[in-house]
């Protein structure tokens, strides 16, 4: 019984991360129409910023105090930074242009942030698992749980409740979706299209880098994590929906599902399982599960 | 938007002299350059095979490693449980284990355009690269597989004691012959009426429909070429690299073909050939001279998408057409 419990800890746990991460992606595609590929870099980012960041503020304890838990969202707000100065810069010039170069300016996006990591951070990877380590362990049944889990389990889901207010219920949220369903019916109606990508495009990012936060204190930041959870981001998005925020949400929960019991059952084709999938639902339903064409 | 439809006198003009040269040049140059050159034409012939999807019939492939990596690890496995060292077996091994890979995936993906297509394309790569990664006792997982030298022109031409001395010269022929062997046959495909139905689809799907052309047959086809000449390459590629990783096999590969497609110019028929040769020194040099190349490569490709979007071909071209127009 309480194995069961874990599992189900373990693939809510990788499905509030995979939310994250997507439903940035996602967010961007909807408003812009613009996949883009580096998002995983930025998830990245994240992770080394607030590593970075917490492990500065631990300077040489062992011990996590109670304010280095507030360090965890620097990592957001870099990204969210990063974001801001990338889309007017890069993005914008291309919204006329084929989709083509939309993807290739997105890809040498990717390749040069890459290194960028590794040049502020150097080729070894970064660890803040003071803070994981800071909040115990609980006992479910028989088995030892990290607390650590369930806190980024909770921010998933308060992350997810937080965005969909706030997409559904201010005025942000409605500009949003008018843009997103009709960009020049909108600019016709006097919405600034230029400032609603530019805050699209950072809320998304923001997302990737809050994903990014949280998930450094278990894992920490290595180079080449963004390109992987990239991948991964692309079949929630596939399965859910591109553009679609609950679609993004349900895509997670299942991937998460699938890839827990995959790395329990079936470890040798569990990611080419979960490619499969995204395929699979790409042929039956092209728009995703809950996506529009 | 129309690709090239240069007259065959003056491409032979200048393709001629270029010919002569790439024979002449293993003769000049020290055998390291010919190794490198040989490893451009190879990618050369992958990229006039993606070119096919992207130029010719206007589908954005991010999948296309997948046929890369079948032809190379084909060429792996035909050494492995055939025991064979020919490489014409290679070559035919090659082509037909990524016909039958690309036929399959084909099938799937044709049904759409544009950036489903390109989702599609990828997450089936992923699919052969996290299968060639976890089933580590039949593929080596992440250590890959060793491909001895192969014995050439069915056994005739050995590689004897010195490999390096055999890679920088008749592999280097042997990789050139196939090489143009392979560009007069994507010269004859995408000037043939196939080709005009191709591009009449890339311009305008349902005015191609409507004069009677099946899409969706002419994408498959165009989608099997496709992967069959990538795939050749990815045989031809294993010989020069000694060893095929499941690197190959995933999408920040596909992605490097298509940078190179786009350095050279996907609306030209030579643009990618002369891409895949440039963008195989850059990398090189690149990776040579600082940890840093992603993002020496990162730079190029953003200067090239916000300032030569022609790129390298295209932008020629256009320089000395345009007093050619006036006058």
């Amino acid at each position: 019984m309480d194995t069961i419990v874990v599992h189900l800890l373990n693939a809510l746990l990788y499905a509030s991360v995979m939310f994250l991460i997507a439903g940035g992606l996602s967010l961007i595609y909807g408003v812009m129409r613009i996949v883009n590929l580096a998002h995983g870099n930025l998830y990245a980012f994240g992770a080394y910023v607030t590593a970075w960041a917490v492990g500065r503020g631990l300077g040489g304890a062992t011990e996590a105090s109670f304010w280095l838990y507030l360090l965890l969202p620097v990592g957001a707000f870099a990204a969210a930074a990063l974001g801001a100065v990338l889309e007017p810069t890069l993005l914008r010039p291309l919204y006329r242009r084929a989709e083509e170069y939309q993807l290739l300016i997105t890809f040498g996006l990717l390749l040069i942030l890459e290194d960028v990591m590794r040049l502020l951070w150097g080729p070894y990877p970064l660890q803040a698992s003071a803070l994981y380590e800071g909040l115990g362990s609980l006992t479910i049944g028989e088995s030892i749980y990290p607390t650590y889990n369930l806190v980024v389990i909770v921010i998933g889901a308060a992350a997810a409740a937080a965005l969909w207010a706030f997409v559904y219920r201010t005025q942000f949220g409605v500009v949003l979706r008018a843009t997103s369903q009709n960009m020049r019916m909108a600019q016709a109606l006097g919405v600034n299209v230029n400032r609603v990508y530019v805050q699209a495009f950072t809320l998304g990012c923001f997302m990737a880098g809050l994903a990014g936060s949280v998930i450094v204190p278990q894992q920490g930041a290595v180079l080449g994590m963004g390109v992987d959870a990239l991948i991964l981001a692309f079949v929630v998005v596939v399965i859910g929906g591109l553009g679609s925020l609950e679609g993004a949400l349900i895509g997670a929960v299942m991937v998460g599902v699938v890839r827990e019991a995959g790395i329990t059952f079936f470890p040798e084709i569990e990611l080419a399982v979960l490619y499969l999938m995204a395929a699979l639902v790409l042929l039956i339903r092209p728009a995703g599960i809950l996506g529009r064409a | 938007m129309s690709a090239s439809t240069a007259p065959p006198r003056r491409v032979l003009a200048w393709s001629a002299p270029a010919l002569l040269l790439l024979i002449a040049l293993p003769f000049v140059v020290p055998p390291y350059q010919t190794v490198l050159l040989s490893y451009g034409l190879v990618f050369a012939i992958a990229a006039l095979g993606f070119n096919l999807l992207l130029g010719y019939t206007g589908l954005l492939s991010f999948g296309h490693s997948a046929y890369f990596g079948t032809g190379a690890y084909a060429v792996a496995f035909i050494v492995k449980y055939l025991k064979l060292e020919s490489m014409e077996a290679f070559l035919l091994g090659g082509i037909l284990a990524s016909g039958a890979v690309a036929a399959l995936f084909g099938l799937l993906c044709v049904r759409y355009t544009k950036i489903f297509f390109g989702i599609l394309t990828l997450a089936l790569s992923q699919v052969l690269w996290s299968l060639a990664f976890k089933f580590f006792w039949v593929t080596g997982g992440s250590d890959g597989l060793r491909v001895p030298t192969p014995t050439l022109l069915g056994g005739t031409v050995r590689a004897g004691g010195d490999k390096f001395e055999f890679l920088s010269h008749r592999y280097y022929f042997y990789v050139l012959a196939v090489f143009v062997i392979c560009t007069a046959v994507m010269w004859v495909i995408v000037h043939s009426p196939f080709g005009k139905a191709l591009q009449a689809i890339r311009d305008n799907e349902t005015r191609a429909e409507f004069v009677g052309v099946q899409v969706w047959r002419y994408r498959w086809v165009a989608f099997l070429i496709s992967g069959m000449f990538t795939g050749l390459a990815g045989a031809l590629w294993v010989p020069l690299n000694g060893l095929t990783t499941p690197d190959i096999l995933h999408w920040t590969f596909s992605g490097k073909m298509v940078f190179f497609t786009v350095l050279g110019g996907f609306q030209t028929f030579f643009g990618p050939i002369v891409g895949a040769i440039l963008y195989n020194y850059l990398e090189t040099y690149a990776v040579g001279n600082t940890v840093y190349w992603q993002m020496v490569l990162g730079i190029v490709l953003v200067v090239l998408v916000l300032a030569l979007p022609a790129g390298v071909v295209g932008t020629i071209r256009r320089l000395v057409l345009r007093p050619a127009k006036v006058a």
